[in-house]
């Protein structure tokens, strides 16, 4: 990383006066952000509903125009994310049109829309459209559209066993409510109800009671609609219509969960929560998601103590409605049994052994005192935690040996993101959901939007949908999540990218009037691709967004958790920068070295020249191929709440909360600040604390005793309004050159794969896609390996072997996902973009 | 004055090949194509409308407005897709012609296409009907080795692509919107309007859907003139239609009349009731159209007297039965017919249909009570008007007119506990096995 800061802020204009990681999103700086498209002049139609005078925009539905007034009108098949159907018909209304015009030019008297004539024909308000002068009336003012939702009602129970009592719906149920609004108090039907067995599995995690579905096809919308999986559909006919699956395509869509959460009755149940617990029994608490860096507001529900489920919060700026399975189902791994609750400290015979709190506080601080220290944070902590390890690092260790990234990097990646991510935000013109929403173009390098933000892949298919935007990607092979965006596919093997960036075809995805460019924290290990990237988004006008894949890493950032960087983007080799630190956390300098990254400190580990590691939640199998002789030299204090391979080797292990057990705040890929609250109550410390105990243990008062005093500081702090780093300019290097046989490797991580965060919770293991390799043909050709063949792939370090798939993708590259079931790449020893060999054979 | 048949496009039914082209172009084939040719598109549209020819498919809409619907050529492709999904219980129009004399539709078919634009026309046949499939291939094929369709028809430059599908055999395809869905390879279920076919239909293009015996009426239209044929009929119901008795007369069949007729004159035709029998009721258009009694005998066959007289022309499917049949049991097999083709996507047809059936099963049976009839009229007043499509409402019309006119019928089913009737009396074998 080039420390040097810019020499004059006013080369490029100064950014962001506030940063995410002061607690706020950073407030808006006239000029300096990109002024947002000047919205057209929207129609507006006038009309009334139930005699009151309402105003919507032309093409308004009437059932959205009376939410305007607080009418509610009931409604099953209805959704607002969803195309209309009208099927249910719960929504009818009474409609007035005015009449044709008199000689005076003006609409004659309203007139009842009718059918047969005489008869009033109400209409389904969830497919009509609003006119000028239409009169609407409800249920409330029309005694014939409350006959007809009271028939609707009663026709919809006939063939629903009413089976409330037992069933999970009960309570929240909105066929149980609106029955008790819109329906009679006793139900005619004294024939044989439709019967069928219950329930049956359409995926390994939703279950489908087909006698209580009312078959408002709203999962088999959202399915084929928002997610593009449309492996559930309707079939048969009549009153035995039902939800249907694929004999050969099974139900594995990621977004699976979000048919649960908008089934309007209890057809749909997840496996997991199935008779757990009933609504009202529940105990709610509003956070964010912890999986990944798309910032999903979530809810999760608990009772006694035990969380039982998480469901998606309607946040329109980010998730809207919908989030992804991972995040609404793997929330078991601190309940799978092994919770470290208490300290443990390395006895003499080198086993951990359970301690007090001072007793391995004074093993850690011990352990700690006056070596040579270096803090590898993770990915996956709160943008609390991530400043207060940056803290502890400058002011306790005095180093600035700390990096939050576990995971391939580069000193361009920090630069680029010292550059050009740090302290930017949705109020200062970063790039947000809403831009992917109205792009024109999206390129997207290193990035696999469906496996690695899916709530991105979400954005970009609605853009897809309703605005036509072109989504490009630059990769080995077509994904279908990017055959569900429509997208296009520039081939590039790894290590490629950076030359298809300069490229004419890159430069041409982008020439559209708003485009954006989404980097995913793989193009890390391409040399020179973050500086492309910034080349192309120069050259067309595009704007720029890294998408990590882990939820803290954007708030370990914003936090100073990044060598080269204190809170709030300050430089670290800024006099300025410091000393405004320094004044903040009342000590009289800070570090000044340049500070080490994840692979130095793990190289200066394995070599002695670091002694000492604080690891926060890491998996040592992202640390690389000295990780276990670093592991094993350094004296390890481990903060983590289940063993890991960190744990296995550390000195001290320091329990801490797992996410339901704390409250705090994640930054997500936008630079929205994402907060969150403990859902449950527990002893539990969250690592800022932890960290605070260990301060004073050493003597040090490092002040991170409560979220509150974080805030309050890091708010004071804000942001860095000085000059920069300097942008990336790193070129190119040479691709390596695979002899026969040998192969270049490429992977990424799946959505569902075997992250422990996922462990626990065995039906959304079921819908994991399972671990295919993929070579093209003449790639298989080449090693004589045929589709579905098992083939070993073998790298210094070990061998995988799994079924080849053989994938229309570019040549002499083999793909393998990154942790999958069978499949582990780190097992390899090489990195992403190294050389393989692929032999066919070998058992799986 | 008695009405008399107006043979048109049943004119040569008994001939013995009467589905060639030869037989066709005999008896006038494909004059009109080549007059059509030779005009503006405009001059066609103007024609249809002109004619006063309201669809033939059972909702009477004028065929020359549904095409003058379309909007202005876009460059992109238009679509004439002719609805031969003929499943209603007593309509038997479109397939006997079909199948008697194909080549009508298909010159209909040429024209029609020419007039708006459509270079590939669609001809969605129901599936059951594989011998009317096979000849309508046949004439097809023979179509395209005369010049009639393929490429510069008749030298005049203007391409026709004819496909004949076969559909699955479902009611709902019936249904313009689902017979869309279907023919581009979907479920059939009816789509929300608007958007309409005319402006989004086959493939979301601009697509007119109309009737087979609307489109086979336009060759004759064309050749002799607007004029002829609105002299047949009535004021608002012009020209001529085929009315297709069958059940207890003597000689069911087609007979194609100018509209207006009344069955009164119709059974004249037929040689009256089976056996001298003495008429109970009878639909007008199909099982989806109120039932009729002797005393609608004089009700003018067009589709304003019909409505008047409180049911729908429909496609003019006299159903006649005589006072052997229960009409319970008639009503119950038709709700079981509406039942079995409900397509499920919308509440009332769906549930509705289910709940009548089980409801007119107990009552053929003698079980249940007054209020049972009560109920039956309510549901049915849930679902008319209230379903996604007419399949839900046409459900009810047998329903709620057969309370109407013989409520005491089925009063005597639930004193009696049981039907009534002797089953064997209303069948057709009753007459056959006598005559043995």
């Amino acid at each position: 990383m080039t420390v040097t800061p810019e020499k004059s802020t006013a080369e490029k204009s100064p950014q962001q006066p506030q940063s995410p990681a002061s607690g706020a999103d950073a407030v808006p700086k006239p000029g300096g952000a990109e002024a947002p498209a000047a919205k057209p002049p929207v129609d507006m139609v006038e009309l009334t509903i139930d005699g009151i005078p309402v105003s919507v925009p032309k093409g308004t539905l009437i059932i959205r125009a009376a939410e305007q007034i607080g009418i509610e009108i009931p409604r099953f098949c209805d959704h607002p994310g969803l195309d209309p159907m009208g099927a249910c018909r719960q929504c009818l209304v009474e409609v007035a049109m005015p009449g044709p015009p008199g000689p005076d030019g003006k609409p004659g008297a309203a007139r009842q829309m009718q059918g047969p004539p005489g008869r009033m024909k109400p209409q389904a308000s969830c497919t009509m459209t609003v006119a000028p002068g239409m009169e609407v009336k409800t249920q409330f003012t029309s005694p014939g559209a409350e006959k007809a939702q009271h028939g609707v009602m009663e026709l919809l129970l006939i063939n629903h066993p009413l089976d409330c009592p037992v069933c999970d719906k009960g309570g929240e149920c909105p066929l149980q409510n609106q029955a008790m609004t819109s329906g009679r108090p006793v139900s005619r039907f004294e024939d044989i109800k439709r019967t069928y067995p219950k329930p049956i599995n359409i995926s390994s995690q939703v279950l489908l009671d087909r006698e209580r579905c009312v078959l408002c096809a709203r999962c088999t919308r959202f399915s084929d609609q928002i997610a593009g999986d449309p492996f559930i559909a309707l079939v048969e006919r009549g009153a035995l219509q039902q939800v249907g699956i694929y004999e050969d395509q099974p139900f594995e869509s990621y977004f699976s969960g979000n048919t649960v959460q908008i089934c309007p009755v209890g057809a749909l149940t997840g496996a997991a929560y199935r008779f757990r617990s009933r609504p009202f029994d529940l105990v709610s608490t509003p956070g964010a998601c912890e999986h990944c860096a798309s910032g999903c507001a979530i809810r999760t529900d608990h009772r006694r103590g035990t969380v039982l489920r998480r469901m998606a919060i309607n946040d329109p700026a980010v998730n809207e409605e919908w989030n992804c399975d991972k995040g609404r189902w793997a929330f078991a791994s601190p309940t799978v049994g092994d919770r470290i609750e208490l300290p443990l400290v390395r006895d003499a015979a080198g086993e951990l052994q359970v301690a007090s709190w001072p007793e391995a506080l004074a093993a850690a601080a011990a352990g700690l005192r006056g070596t040579k220290s270096a803090v590898l944070t993770g990915g996956r902590i709160s943008v609390e935690d991530a400043y207060a390890y940056s803290k502890f690092a400058r002011t306790v260790l005095h180093t600035n040996a700390i990096d939050f990234r576990t995971r391939q990097h580069s000193s361009e990646e920090a630069q680029f993101l010292a550059s050009t991510v740090v302290a930017t935000g949705p109020n200062g013109g970063a790039t947000t959901y809403a831009d992917l929403e109205a792009a024109t173009n999206v390129l997207l390098v290193g990035f696999e939007a469906e496996e690695e933000s899916p709530i991105v892949f979400l954005r970009l298919r609605k853009a897809f949908r309703r605005n036509k935007t072109v989504v490009t990607s630059i990769a080995p092979y077509a994904s279908r999540g990017l055959t569900k965006l429509g997208g296009t596919l520039i081939p590039a093997a790894p290590g490629t990218e950076t030359d298809v960036l300069a490229a004419d075809a890159a430069a041409d995805a982008l020439s559209g009037a708003r485009n954006v460019v989404l980097v995913g924290e793989r193009l890390a290990s391409v040399a020179g691709g973050f500086a492309a990237a910034l080349d192309l988004a120069e050259r067309t006008g595009a704007k720029l967004a890294w998408v990590p894949r882990r939820a803290g890493e954007r708030g370990a950032l914003e936090a100073g958790a990044l060598y080269g960087l204190l809170p709030g983007g300050r430089p670290v080799r800024n006099v300025e920068a410091r000393a405004q630190v320094a004044a903040a956390w009342g000590v009289a300098d800070l570090p000044t070295d340049v500070g080490l990254d994840m692979s130095g400190i793990i190289a200066g580990a394995a070599g002695g020249g670091v002694t000492s590691l604080l690891v926060g939640g890491v998996d040592a199998a992202d640390l690389g191929a000295q990780a276990a002789k670093a592991l094993e030299k350094a004296f390890v204090v481990s903060l983590d709440y289940r063993p890991s391979s960190v744990t296995a080797y550390a000195d001290v292990v320091l329990p801490v909360a797992p996410h339901a057990e704390k409250a705090g705040t994640f930054v997500n890929w936008e630079g929205r600040t994402r907060p969150f609250q403990a859902a449950l109550s527990t002893t539990a410390l969250s690592d800022y604390r932890v960290l605070d105990l260990l301060a004073d243990e050493l003597g040090v008062f490092l002040g991170v005793r409560s979220l509150a005093e974080i805030q309050r500081e890091m708010s004071a702090l804000g942001a860095w309004a000085g000059g920069r780093y300097h942008r990336p300019t790193t070129t190119a290097s040479l691709v390596p050159q695979p002899a026969p046989g040998q192969f270049v490797l490429a992977s990424w991580h799946l959505l569902l794969d075997k992250g422990s965060l996922q462990d626990g919770e065995p039906f959304l293991a079921g819908t994991a896609h399972p671990a295919r390799a993929r070579m093209s043909s003449v790639s298989a050709a080449a090693v004589g390996a045929a589709d579905g063949d098992v083939v070993t792939i073998t790298g210094p370090a070990g061998s995988v072997r799994v079924p080849l798939e053989v994938t229309d993708m570019v040549d002499h590259v083999v793909w393998l996902p990154a942790n999958s079931a069978g499949c582990r790449v780190s097992d390899l020893g090489v990195p992403v973009g190294q050389l393989v060999t692929v032999i066919p054979g070998g058992a799986s | 004055m008695a009405t008399t048949l107006t043979p048109i496009l049943t004119k040569f039914w008994d001939h013995p090949q009467s589905w060639t082209l030869e037989t066709y172009e005999a008896n006038e084939g494909y004059q009109a194509l080549t007059k059509a040719l030779a005009m503006d598109q405009s001059a066609l549209v103007s024609m249809a409308k002109d004619s006063g020819l309201r669809g033939r498919g059972g909702a009477g809409f004028p065929t020359g407005m549904k095409w003058s619907f379309l909007p202005p050529p876009d460059g992109g492709p238009r679509y004439l897709v002719v609805n031969a999904d003929e499943s209603e219980p007593g309509t038997c129009k479109d397939i006997p012609l079909m199948m008697a004399a194909p080549h009508f539709l298909i010159e209909g078919v040429a024209i029609t296409s020419y007039a708006i634009g459509c270079n590939h026309a669609f001809i969605y046949l129901r599936g059951e009907v594989v011998h009317v499939y096979r000849r309508l291939l046949r004439a097809v094929e023979e179509a395209y080795a005369a010049g009639h369709l393929g490429k510069n028809i008749q030298g005049s430059g203007f391409d026709l692509d004819v496909t004949v599908h076969a559909g699955a055999g479902a009611y709902i395809c019936g249904e313009e919107t689902a017979l869309l869905d279907s023919l581009e390879g979907r479920r059939g279920q009816p789509r929300s309007k608007p958007p309409f076919p005319a402006v989004a239909g086959l493939y979301a293009r601009p697509t007119v859907v109309n009737n087979v015996e609307s489109i086979a009426s336009i060759p004759p239209i064309l050749l002799h003139g607007a004029d002829w044929f609105a002299a047949m009929g009535t004021e608002s119901s012009k020209g001529f239609g085929i009315f297709s008795l069958s059940g207890h007369v003597a000689n069911p069949g087609q007979f194609e009349a100018p509209l207006g007729i009344t069955l009164r004159e119709l059974l004249d035709m037929a040689g009256g009731m089976r056996g001298g029998k003495k008429l109970k009721f009878w639909t007008p258009g199909g099982s989806s159209t109120p039932l009729f009694t002797e005393e609608h005998l004089d009700i003018p066959l067009d589709f304003d007297s019909v409505a008047k007289a409180g049911s729908m022309l429909g496609t003019r499917a006299l159903q006649i039965f005589d006072e052997t049949t229960c009409v319970v049991r008639a009503v119950d097999r038709w709700t079981d017919f509406y039942k079995h083709e409900s397509c499920g996507k919308c509440t009332p047809c769906r549930e509705g249909t289910w709940w009548l059936k089980q409801i007119m099963g107990r009552l053929e049976h003698g079980q249940g009570d007054e209020e049972d009839l009560e109920k039956l009229l309510d549901i049915c007043d849930n679902i008319l008007g209230r379903s996604f499509c007419a399949l839900g409402d046409g459900a009810t019309s047998p329903v709620t007119s057969s309370i109407q006119y013989f409520r005491e019928e089925f009063l005597e089913h639930l004193r009696q506990g049981g039907c009534p009737f002797d089953r064997d009396a209303s069948a057709l074998f009753a007459k056959e096995t006598a005559s043995v």
